[in-house]
């Protein structure tokens, strides 16, 4: 345990410099600003709007790039980032023949990419809540403040960050066996792009493929899906669907194998 | 023994670059690794670190089986291996911070370390801006940092200016004389293993050639003074009248077995007195090829 702390701690130590971390941090800033622009110039055309919708536009707006795009590519590039740092300093070696075990170097790596995407989606929450309320204090035409949308956003974070485990482990390995960056960047986005594809046609088997598990998260608590018509609407979150269930197996058994695989390799 | 290998093979797809090697690296040694490259001297080396996985053979070290103590002998060493693996991104000193970090070494040691290879004024660059030199005398800092009782070092000369190599060199001599560490050292270099290393191994094509001690490496490997001189045949029968062996001669050189200075200085005194012209007249080492050939012969 002392091995995978120190080598957790090492991890930030040796990225937090670097834009594999601070990307993680300013993505969520940037697109939340963005947003908050947009809505504050546009103000007088929402001043109607009742604060639900309002949520619902602010934070789908996010949402739902996220699920097709933002998402699966936020965790090829930090998947890359965490290993490629190794690659290109050729420090695998030196972080082989320290006397830590290869679990602790291994977990701790992987560990610390989730880590990275916790931060991430964590912020895109605050961000969103933060801006949005904002927004309600700045313009009080805009009615940010007659609905709280703080639980239910909450869920569709936590629902799409176990979305995504699956592909992080796969993505992990493959950065971890692949030295450049095309190989699992180019198979990461035709995945992505395969992914979206299937779930956004609704093809029956869509959930047994990782990549597809944002998309179809982000679909499947879409408004529509709520009860349009009725005086409050409710949006609900069902967290263990199949596809969610598909992308947390695949997570725990890529990063199972992934283990092996980094015991029996040769360390250039 | 610190290292002690029996039968060691190890192969890349069908080619077998380490052979049946067996090592014997004694406690308090600076154990010279000669070969030349691609001999097999980095694989030996991964090997001896537990990052390659041995075919064939066992490799015990501070005699324990490396196998199964991998990480209390791994606590023990520090290494480096190839061209020193730094975070490119990082400075000097952060570079040796994240180790510290990972070995649970206190900053002060930093900072020794830093002064140590003479960095200290560089300690806020990035590494990425360092020369090769730099960047080899923070692989060495590096490898120091733990305070490791057995050091194995993979050409730590490489890059160095003649400064820079002979700082090292006393660098090594003085760890293992007076803290009682253990170096082992590879090189392609013979008169600068010859210059510093109590044993040596030498390796080619995967096999070892030779082991032993420095004396005994002399034995096989005699220097000898190379005279360039104006007319070699009537000097090489002077010298021969003398008592002198003349072990090679050619237009303008001839050689004879190294003894002493004393003795270079008198055969240059004779040569003077009998009307020589003697353009030059030095101590040379046999190059490594030559001494390979040597070996093999008398195998």
């Amino acid at each position: 345990m002392k091995g995978f702390i120190l080598s957790f701690r090492s991890e930030f130590y040796k990225t937090r410099k670097t834009m594999a971390f601070w990307s993680s941090i300013l993505l969520p800033l940037i697109i939340c600003l963005l947003l908050f622009i947009g809505f504050f110039s546009h103000s007088d055309q929402m001043a109607s709007t009742p604060g639900m919708e309002l949520w619902l536009r602010f934070a789908g707006a996010i949402l739902g790039v996220m699920g097709s795009l933002l998402l699966p590519m936020l965790i090829v590039f930090i998947g890359y980032s965490v290993n490629n740092i190794e690659h290109k300093s050729e420090t695998w070696k030196s972080l082989f023949s320290l006397p830590i075990p290869k679990w602790s170097v291994y977990s701790a790596k992987y560990v610390y990419a989730f880590s990275l995407v916790v931060l991430c989606l964590g912020l895109f929450y605050l961000f969103t809540i933060g801006f949005g309320n904002l927004l309600s204090v700045v313009k009080p035409a805009l009615k940010f403040n007659e609905y709280h949308i703080e639980s239910t956003l909450a869920q569709i974070y936590f629902k799409l960050l176990l979305s995504s485990l699956g592909i992080l482990s796969i993505q992990f390995l493959l950065s971890l066996l692949f030295r450049d960056f095309l190989k699992p960047m180019g198979i990461g986005f035709v995945a992505t792009i395969a992914g979206v594809i299937l779930a956004g046609t609704d093809w029956k088997y869509a959930y047994l493929f990782p990549y597809s598990a944002a998309m179809s998260t982000v679909k499947s608590i879409h408004p529509g899906a709520g009860g349009k018509g009725q005086a409050t609407p409710q949006l609900t979150v069902d967290f263990f669907t199949k596809d969610i269930l598909v992308s947390l197996a695949v997570a725990a058994g890529v990063f199972i194998l992934g283990y092996f695989i980094v015991l029996r390799k040769s360390v250039k | 023994m610190v290292i002690d290998t029996q039968g060691l093979s190890f192969h890349f797809g069908n080619q077998q670059v380490v052979k049946s090697l067996s090592l014997q690296v004694p406690e308090g040694s600076i154990y010279g690794f000669l070969g030349p490259n691609g001999a097999g001297k980095t694989t030996t080396i991964k090997l001896l670190l537990n990052l390659l996985k041995t075919d064939e053979g066992s490799i015990r070290v501070f005699d324990k089986d490396l196998q199964t103590n991998r990480i209390s002998i791994l606590s023990q060493i520090g290494s480096l291996i190839e061209q020193p693996a730094i975070y490119l991104h990082l400075t000097g000193k952060e570079n040796l911070m994240n180790r510290a970090l990972l070995l649970e070494v206190p900053e002060s040691r930093v900072d020794e370390m830093l002064d140590l290879v003479h960095l200290k004024d560089a300690a806020n660059k990035k590494a990425g801006k360092y020369s090769l030199g730099m960047k080899q005398r923070l692989g060495i800092a590096l490898a120091l940092l733990p305070d490791p009782k057995l050091l194995i070092l993979d050409e730590p000369t490489n890059g160095l200016d003649p400064n820079g190599i002979i700082e090292i060199r006393e660098l090594l001599i003085k760890l293992v004389s007076k803290h009682n560490k253990t170096v082992f050292v590879s090189s392609h270099l013979l008169a600068e293993v010859e210059r510093m290393a109590t044993h040596v191994g030498i390796i080619d094509h995967g096999e070892l050639l030779f082991q032993g001690s420095i004396n005994d490496l002399e034995a096989i490997s005699q220097p000898q003074v190379k005279i360039e001189i104006n007319n070699t045949v009537d000097a090489a029968n002077l010298l021969k009248k003398q008592g002198f062996t003349i072990t090679e001669i050619s237009e303008d050189t001839l050689s004879i077995p190294y003894t002493s200075k004393v003795q270079m200085s008198e055969i240059n005194a004779l040569l003077n007195r009998n009307n020589f012209q003697v353009f030059s007249i030095q101590k040379v080492h046999k190059d490594l090829e030559k001494l390979f050939l040597d070996i093999t012969q008398k195998a």
